[in-house]
């Protein structure tokens, strides 16, 4: 393929420290008002630092330019469909950033008096409220900033919960399928990760299952499940693995990170979870930023709920004076704080603008249309070459999200799914998850969600259609794409065998 | 679409969830509403907040009421920046991985030290995950906390310690600073990290140096929780010794939104890179040569490495740093020092000031940056709701989290508080904590 560079490409990356020049600046602060003493009679001098940190020397409009060019070497989710599983790369309405940046909530101090911070604590309450009976379980501490943290928390109620009755378990069950962050909160917590295995349906392998727990069901602190698990597959039996958990002493964590496949049609609760976190960037439309802000929420059942983080938002009736909003600090089981202060605040505004806009029927309407959205992407993509070179890892009817297998296209033309990955991004598509889950060789994993049309699906599978089609002919050129992204493919290995981690100044 | 897929209804798709655990019924939660009518009922719940544009702000205690310039927003809010994943594809997230690695180069200045992730949640969970990496550092479990730390660091160290296994043990504060005789007692050859923080939670400048020799003495890391706002002009935690400086990054570039999102901030050694927690982007070449980067030192992470990664964390506060970044370009070199020199001068002033006013004293005489404590002669909830009806936030009550200083106020600073507004802080307080000893009802 004949490579002229594009335009993008021809303007080599520079950082806003090259472009510093001594003497320029954009900030005009306030006048000091007071007496402008020498700093070094009023901190020790040793205590003073000598030169100011190197920071760029670049006036306002440079800025500007300066980071709308950088915009510009981003894809974003309101340019294109980025099916991303496990992510949930839903639309991000614009409503929610307009509410959260009302300045009784953006401008609000997070050690305000509970009683000047009653709208927020309001908000909190609802939400809480709102998630309790999306997951079926009574109670929910906002505290956690993501996914990885609300885990990390339930481990440790899981800890405070058994050590409470007296006992120390030390295993922590996990299926092969499970996301990264799960075994890795696990050690975090102090527990040992059990990995139990998948069944031919893409289930939990029951009789794998039982075995596990029987070397020492004493031992059994948890199972951690995500269901639909991260083939996008419900797991029909998971009355009886709850039963069995529970049976051995354990508790049942839920991670959210697919709840937006069930919202309004099951809930976590019912199918016998204990906890449960909620990626509040995920199902419930907070912008994923690059990498966050997130949230992630707990919610429990009530023998969990003595453990709970504080400080917890309540709501206290008053002898018929309505009810007033509180942060309870007085939680003498408490496992403690995860964080500072009450957790991401900014991102509960957004969620719960959104839960109100969609309303119960709107979010039990919102998972039935990913379900059918996922369902008619496997459909077309079991079609034509698609379906003969990445066959569905698990052929039954999806979830919110569904898994092939590049192994054949590998095998008959050599290439490999990142090769399909990264010849995607010419033709405008934000790649799937690939090599996820780990059972699946050559994986790709794909979640549409519920705000893409038909049309865009129709397109993503003509995308994949062409470049098999293409690469019938000559491999090679998806073997060296992309073409036409800001810059083509980078030497990862380079960046971590001799690490460059800042601008030498 | 259904013809499709081969079924008659999307009914049947969701067979695959056993009956007994179909809900059968909306969820109990309000209809849908119009954006114009959730925009008024949020709009009704924030009305419920006396926000900073309803009272002028005085509290601190981590988090501050800084201006952030009009180009953060504006930027922060581009598509984007605010719609993207974490940046997987590197060849398609050049913007967002250019931005971390000038945030890394930023932070790396301000702390003094070479390293620098790309951000993590927020200040007191960044302070738990130091403690996790001095253990996988020094193979021990044994933490030295100064009672200076953060009240919110030191319980959230307390609550992830657990989980470790490990071991927190706390020393006293005298006069404002840590006690040295009491640290130097403290650390042991079983210590894995000493934490301080500076200025410390009282808002005193921290010894740093003097402090850390203990820590240096048993091989035991020095991390050093900062405000960066004050690195402007004080001594970097690099230039003191420490291993690892990190902190709360809101009063850069963030709102307050009641306590976040905002991010955590996360400096080390050279020697610490491979152990270090959350994302790194590094520089490289893409295969025609042309300078590009990528997220560095993925093995480290809980994507690939799973139970044995340096860390759980997966979505982190890309936006957040990014904002933050914004700010620091904006103020630049000369600026950000400026801006650190005018808190210092004001609160120098409004301490001065304070501390003259009939019924208020300084709580200790330390160097202070941009914050300081002071005790009122008066019940400080009391003196608070005052202060509150005249519209002043006056300042963060210790009392909670230190009942020795039941009586103490901690007040901040920051370049909104003007020379005005302290005057009438001073006034405020003054005339409270009168009425309160006068008996005069509220």
């Amino acid at each position: 393929m004949a490579l002229t560079e594009t335009p993008m490409q021809a303007e080599r990356a520079r950082t806003i420290y090259e472009k510093s020049k001594p003497g320029r600046r954009a900030a005009v602060l306030p006048e000091a008002e007071v007496p402008e003493t020498p700093l070094a009679e009023l901190i020790p001098a040793e205590l003073l630092r000598d030169e100011p940190p190197r920071l760029p020397e670049i006036a306002e409009p440079e800025i500007v330019r300066h980071y709308n060019r950088l915009s510009r070497r981003n894809f974003d989710l309101d340019s294109g469909f980025y099916p991303l599983g496990s992510c949930t790369m839903k639309h991000n309405p614009r409503l929610n950033e307009r509410v959260a940046a009302l300045p009784g909530h953006a401008r609000l101090h997070p050690a305000q008096d509970p009683k000047r911070a009653q709208g927020a604590l309001e908000l909190m309450w609802l939400l809480q409220e709102s998630l309790a009976e999306i997951c079926g379980l009574p109670h929910v501490s906002l505290q956690p900033s993501a996914g990885s943290h609300g885990e990390l928390a339930g481990l440790l109620l899981t800890r405070a919960y058994h050590a409470d009755r007296g006992e120390e378990r030390t295993k922590v069950l996990a299926p092969d399928t499970s996301h990264g962050t799960n075994p890795a909160s696990v050690t975090m917590a102090g527990f040992e990760v059990v990995k139990v295995a998948t069944n031919e349906r893409g289930g939990v392998e029951m009789d794998d299952l039982r075995a596990k727990i029987d070397e020492d069901p004493s031992q059994v602190a948890c199972l951690m499940l995500t269901n639909p698990n991260t083939l996008g597959l419900f797991d029909e039996n998971i009355a009886e693995i709850a039963a069995l958990i529970h049976a051995a002493g354990g508790t049942l964590y839920y991670d959210g990170a697919n709840l937006n496949a069930v919202m309004g049609h099951s809930r976590p609760g019912d199918m016998g979870f204990d906890i449960v976190h909620v990626n509040l960037h995920k199902s419930f439309s907070q912008p994923h930023g690059g990498g966050g802000p997130g949230a992630g929420p707990i919610a429990v059942s009530e023998r969990i709920e003595p453990f709970l983080p504080r400080p917890q938002v309540v709501r206290r009736e008053n002898n018929g004076h309505g009810p007033s909003f509180d942060l309870d600090h007085e939680r003498p089981k408490s496992i403690g704080r995860l964080r500072g202060f009450q957790g991401n605040f900014g991102v509960f505004v957004r969620s719960y603008a959104y839960i109100l806009s969609l309303g119960g029927d709107g979010l039990a309407e919102a998972s039935e249309t990913a379900v059918l959205n996922a369902n008619y992407l496997k459909a077309r993509l079991a079609e034509g070459r698609a379906g003969e070179r990445l066959p569905v890892a698990f052929d039954r009817h999806c979830m919110h999200e569904f898994v092939l297998s590049g192994k054949p296209m590998k095998k008959e033309l050599g290439l490999a799914t990142l090769d399909l990955a990264k010849r995607l991004l010419d033709f405008g598509f934000h790649p799937p998850t690939v090599y996820f889950p780990l059972l699946v060789e050559e994986a790709l994993m794909i979640e549409p969600t519920e705000t893409e049309t038909k049309e865009s699906l129709d397109g993503f599978a003509a995308a994949i259609e062409a470049i098999l089609a293409e690469a019938e002919g000559d491999p090679e050129i998806a073997k060296q794409a992309p073409y036409t992204t800001p810059v083509r493919r980078l030497d990862e290995v380079k960046a971590t065998r001799k690490p460059v981690v800042r601008q030498p100044l | 679409m259904l013809a499709t897929i081969g079924v008659d209804s999307v009914d049947e798709l969701f067979a695959q969830i056993p009956e007994p655990l179909r809900l059968g019924r909306p969820p109990a939660l309000p209809d849908g509403m119009s954006e114009a009518e959730v925009f008024e009922r949020l709009a009704a719940l924030a009305a419920g907040n006396e926000d900073a544009e309803r009272q002028v702000c005085f509290v601190g205690a981590g988090m501050y009421d800084h201006y952030v310039p009009a180009i953060v927003d504006a930027i922060t809010q581009r598509s984007e920046f605010l719609t993207p994943y974490t940046p997987y594809q590197p060849e398609i997230s050049q913007g967002g991985l250019q931005a971390m690695f000038e945030f890394q180069t930023a932070m790396s200045e301000l702390t003094g030290l070479p390293v620098s992730n790309a951000g993590l949640y927020e200040g007191p969970s960044s302070v738990a995950s130091a403690a996790y990496l001095a253990m996988a550092a020094t193979k021990r479990k044994r933490f030295v906390v100064s009672r200076g730390l953060h009240p919110h660091s030191r319980e959230t160290l307390e609550t992830y310690s657990v989980g470790y296994g490990a071991e927190v043990v706390e020393v006293g504060l005298a006069d404002g600073e840590t006690d040295p005789a009491a640290l130097a007692a403290a650390v042991d050859g079983e210590t894995a990290a000493v934490f301080l923080q500076s200025p410390n939670f009282l808002g005193a400048i921290e010894r740093v140096e003097e402090l850390g020799a203990a820590a240096k003495e048993q091989r035991a890391l020095l991390i050093v929780a900062c405000d960066p706002m004050t690195l402007g002009v004080l001594k970097p935690p690099g230039e003191q010794g420490a291993d690892i400086a990190l902190g709360e990054g809101q009063p850069l570039g963030n709102r307050l939104d009641f306590g976040g999102p905002s991010f955590g901030f996360f400096c080390a050694t050279e020697e610490q890179i491979r152990r270090m927690p959350g994302r790194i982007a590094g520089e490289t070449d893409d295969v025609d040569g042309r300078r590009g980067f990528v997220l560095a030192l993925q093995t480290r992470e809980q994507h690939i490495r799973r139970e044995k990664a340096t860390h759980n964390i997966c979505t982190a506060q890309a936006l957040n740093a990014l904002g933050a970044m914004i700010h620091l370009a904006w103020l630049g070199r000369e600026g950000f020092r400026e801006l650190g020199e005018l808190l210092v001068r004001r609160t120098a002033y409004a301490r001065e000031r304070l501390g003259a006013v009939d019924g208020v004293e300084l709580l200790h005489d330390a160097p202070v940056a941009r914050e300081f404590a002071i005790r009122l002669d008066a019940p400080v909830d009391r003196v608070l709701d005052r202060c509150a009806e005249r519209g002043i936030a006056a300042g963060y009550p210790l009392g909670r989290e230190y009942p020795e200083f039941a009586d103490g106020l901690l007040v901040a600073i920051t370049e909104r508080r003007s020379r005005a507004q302290i005057d009438d802080l001073a006034h405020a307080l003054g005339a409270a904590v009168a009425a309160e000893r006068e008996g005069v009802a509220a």
